[in-house]
This record gives structure tokens, C-alpha cells and sequence, in this order.
């Protein structure tokens, strides 16, 4: 027996306006508190923000460490992950786990727990507080706390970039003359290049918005540690506006972030 | 002239072979698959180390346990095409065929003249400037193979190079590793699982069966074994 054409289509309408409303709901459940933002201000109050020196002085930092933070990441990062892809060694798979973990660490936790390390009382700060370079409560100490906590995004993406590339592109490379620091450069980078500068983006857009483990180890100075979500949070018992203003800023770098990220996974190149 | 001895413990069995190619001779490696032909190319070529053995090519000795001797792979003077022809797939033909000529820092008026000439006798110059990704399998191999004797080796490897081309593709290659061997005077070896390629390009052919050598001959005369009636 078979359903007739018109209740056919009526159970079709009932899905589609169905799965109309559920998509509806999840894009406006996630849309509307940034949107919420942009109507909370106005472009003069917005403009008028943007020139308030702890503004300034939140997104400047907020910038310049995070670019420190991601070249570190980059440079230590790819030659540790191609290297942690290419070789089998002992404790590989702990490894594996200890970077993944920070993705799942509470930051609040990650903060304490560099704290404890490399506070003024802590295993490696009081060395470093005898020589005279402290490490928590300042700038370096935000630079770690974002290397830490943002990290992870770029080495499972590079992992997982070169555990995907085919070892004979390496090999042919290898009997043509290249040496290993070659083929690295020239074929291996190439290759990922497209994967990898997304990692990067990604990236930098966590280590911009990294809140709890910057707060924990380094503090909230102003013009020292006090980077834009910082800046947020201390502003909503102060300058309401500026802290509107500096959330916005936020909401449109990682808008900026999203589209680069799927702008560059266009032009990864194919390997077949 | 290639003689190598090999021995290397591998997962289900230990590979022990002992091979050897004279100057413009095709050698053909048969077995199926995972009997360690490959392994033993890989070998060869440096990108995996034997537990013992020698391997001395054109009388200088490339790997040697009792003596600690191992030039690594990119110091070998052997042009290796993989069973996939590995061609970089970012930049243009021109610049894979000139990739190994930079790695060993040759002049860029050699390398412009040199890359013109493998251009030309492998008949890709129309096809010079095209990204590597962009080609057809025939093109890619003939591309890895111009890329791979374009360095002046002193010996050719080349690894299931048939299997992903069609029957036109296959001619022309097997052709023309034929033309450039000869004419190099260099030696060959082809892994391949199919005994039409033994037949239609081997001077001669060692069976390999779970890493040992099995008969060796010349192609044609192979005892019967379930691969002579194999076609493509």
C-alpha cells in the first residue's frame, strides 16, 4: 500500500519546515549574542572607544603577543611535529596525549600550573628570579601562557598534515640529491603549506582570545599583561563602552579568522 | 655495475638477497606483492638500512656493515621512481625535472639547457610549464623518469612504474627507459609483479619470494609459474 500524493507531500512540507526551524535555532542561538554586541553601542561610541589609551594599550599587547606567541609555535612546532610524524620512539604515544592536553586543561588550570612552575616560589621562577629576569606577572609570562594554552591547534593540524603526506614525495627528493633540511623546505612545506597556515590562524585567533591562564599566571597590568579579554572583564564593573568596543574588535578578528581559515583550505594542494 | 648483498629482519620474514646489474642492463625483481622487492630497491637506494651487507655501485662501495660504511641517500648517484611517480605536484614540470640538478648546485645555464634537453627527448615540452598535480599518470611518469635520469645517475630503479597507465602509456614508457639505459650504459632495476613486464623489458629476472631469491634467468624461460599466462 502506498501513502497517497497529498499526504506525501504534507509529511514532505512537515520535515522540511522541521529541519528549517532546528537549523533557524542553532545559527540564532550561536548569532545573536554577537549581534546583541553591535547593537549595544553606537558607531560614534564605537569610534570614540577605539582611541581610549587602555583600548589602545589591550589590543596592541593583545596583538604583539599573540604574533610572538605564534612564530614560536610555528618554528618550534613544525620541525617538532614533522620529526614526532617521520621517527618512532619511546613514549610516542605519551607525547602525543601531553599535546593534545591543554585542549581539554581547564585554563584556569593551566595557568595555576605554569604559576606553580614558574611563579617567584616556583621550581624554575626562583632560579629565574635570582638572575634577575621574573617570569610571572609580566609580558613573557602572557607570551607563555598563550604558547601553552593555543599550541595544540597548530600541532594536530601539522600532524596530522604530515602524517597524511606520502613518504615517497620525501624519498624521491632524498636519491635526487636534497638534503633532509632541503626536502623539508621544498617539498614537505610546500605541500602543507595550505594546512599549515590555517593551524596558524587558528592559532593566533585562540592565543588573542585567551582569558584564564593569562589572568592565573600573568596578572592583570595594564599596558604590561592586560590584553583584550582582560580588558573585557575589567571594564564590565568600569568602562562599559570600552569594553563593548574592545568585544567587538574580538568578534570581528575571529570573524576575519574564520574566513582566512576557509579561504586557505581552498588552496591546499592536492597530493594525487 | 651493481652488486649488492642484503639482509634486513622485516615483520613476517628476513629479507637475504644478493643482486647484481651490469652497465645497460634491465634486471627485473618478480614476486607478489609484500615479498620485498621494494624494501630491496629501498635499500639500494639508502632510504632504509640493512641489518648487513654490502652494496658497491661503479666500484664504489655505497653500504658496508663490516666496514660501518653507509653514504646516505642523497649522495648515492641513483635515480628512483616510485610506483605513485611522487612528481612534486606544486611546481611546474620544468622545475621538477631541474630539482635534483639545484640539489647538486649545477649552474642555472646548465640546468635551463639540461632541463630543455629532457623536455624535449621525453616529449613534455608543451607541457613544460604546467603544475605537476595537473597531468595525466603517462605524463607524471614520464615526468619522474626525465626528473630522475636528468641527474646523470649511475643507476636507474624504477618501482611498479606500469601499473597505473594504460596500455599506450605503458609502451612508451617501457620504451624509453629501454632508449635512455642503453644509451647511458647504466644499470636497471624494475619491480614489478607481472610477468608481461619481465618479458617485455628485462634482460634478465630474479624471482623473489618472501625476501629469498628464487629463480633467476632470463625472461621467458621462467619455470611455469601461475604468473606466465598473466596479461594485461
Amino acid at each position: 500500500m502506498t501513502a497517497s500524493p497529498a499526504k506525501t507531500r504534507i509529511t514532505r512540507i512537515l520535515a522540511c519546515t522541521g529541519a528549517g526551524i532546528l537549523i533557524g535555532a542553532v545559527t540564532l542561538y550561536l548569532l545573536l549574542p554577537i549581534i546583541a554586541l553591535f547593537f549595544r553601542t553606537t558607531p560614534d561610541l564605537f569610534i570614540a572607544s577605539l582611541a581610549d589609551p587602555e583600548v589602545i594599550s589591550a589590543l596592541t599587547l593583545s596583538l604583539m603577543t599573540s604574533i610572538i606567541s605564534l612564530a614560536v609555535v610555528i618554528i618550534v612546532g613544525t620541525p617538532f611535529a614533522y620529526i614526532h610524524c617521520r621517527h618512532q620512539y619511546p613514549g610516542k604515544m605519551v607525547v602525543d596525549t601531553i599535546i593534545d592536553l591543554p585542549l581539554v586543561l581547564p585554563p584556569a588550570v593551566a595557568g595555576l600550573a605554569l604559576l606553580v612552575l614558574y611563579g617567584r616560589a616556583g621550581l624554575v621562577g626562583k632560579y629565574a628570579a635570582l638572575l634577575g629576569v621574573p617570569i610571572a606577572f609580566t609580558t613573557i609570562a602572557v607570551i607563555m601562557a598563550q604558547i601553552f594554552v593555543a599550541s595544540p591547534f597548530y600541532l594536530r593540524q601539522a600532524k596530522s598534515l604530515f602524517d597524511q603526506l606520502d613518504p615517497a614525495y620525501e624519498m624521491t627528493a632524498r636519491t635526487l640529491g636534497a638534503s633532509p633540511a632541503r626536502v623539508f623546505m621544498q617539498v614537505v612545506i610546500p605541500l602543507t603549506a595550505g594546512g599549515l597556515v590555517s593551524g596558524a590562524v587558528m592559532t593566533f585567533g585562540r592565543a588573542l582570545g585567551e582569558f584564564g591562564a593569562t589572568i592565573m599566571f600573568a596578572g592583570n597590568l595594564p599596558g604590561v599583561t592586560q590584553t583584550m579579554p582582560l580588558a573585557v572583564y575589567v571594564n564590565m564593573a568600569g568602562d562599559f563602552n570600552a569594553g563593548l568596543t574592545i568585544s567587538i574588535l574580538l568578534v570581528l578578528i575571529s570573524f576575519a579568522i574564520m574566513i582566512a581559515v576557509r579561504l586557505l583550505a581552498r588552496y591546499e594542494v592536492s597530493h594525487a | 655495475m651493481l652488486d649488492a648483498t642484503m639482509n634486513k629482519k622485516l615483520r613476517d620474514f628476513s629479507l637475504d638477497l644478493s643482486l647484481r646489474a651490469g652497465p645497460g642492463e634491465i634486471v627485473v625483481l618478480m614476486g607478489e606483492n609484500g615479498a620485498g622487492k621494494s624494501t630491496a630497491l629501498n635499500i639500494i637506494s639508502g632510504l632504509v638500512t640493512p641489518d648487513t651487507g654490502s652494496i658497491r655501485l661503479d666500484g664504489s662501495v655505497l653500504f658496508d656493515s663490516g666496514t660501518s660504511v653507509d653514504v646516505p641517500a642523497e649522495n648515492r648517484r641513483i635515480g628512483y621512481v616510485f610506483q605513485n611517480s611522487a612528481v612534486f605536484p606544486h611546481i611546474p614540470v620544468r622545475d621538477n625535472i631541474a630539482f635534483g640538478l639545484r640539489a647538486q648546485h649545477k649552474s642555472p645555464v646548465f640546468i635551463r639547457e639540461h632541463v630543455g634537453h629532457w623536455l624535449k627527448v621525453m616529449g613534455l615540452e608543451d607541457i613544460a610549464d604546467v603544475k605537476a598535480g595537473n597531468l595525466s599518470g603517462g605524463q607524471k611518469q614520464r615526468v619522474a623518469l626525465a626528473r630522475a635520469l636528468a641527474t646523470g645517475p649511475a643507476l636507474l630503479m624504477l618501482d611498479e612504474p606500469f601499473t597505473a597507465l594504460d596500455a599506450e602509456n605503458i609502451r612508451r614508457v617501457k620504451e624509453l627507459t629501454r632508449t635512455f639505459v642503453t644509451e647511458m650504459a647504466i644499470p636497471c632495476l624494475v619491480v614489478t609483479h607481472r610477468i608481461s613486464d619481465c618479458r617485455d623489458i628485462g634482460d634478465r629476472m630474479y624471482m623473489i619470494n618472501r625476501g629469498i631469491r628464487g629463480w633467476e634467468g632470463r625472461p621467458g624461460d621462467e619455470p611455469g609459474c601461475t604468473c606466465r599466462n598473466d596479461s594485461r
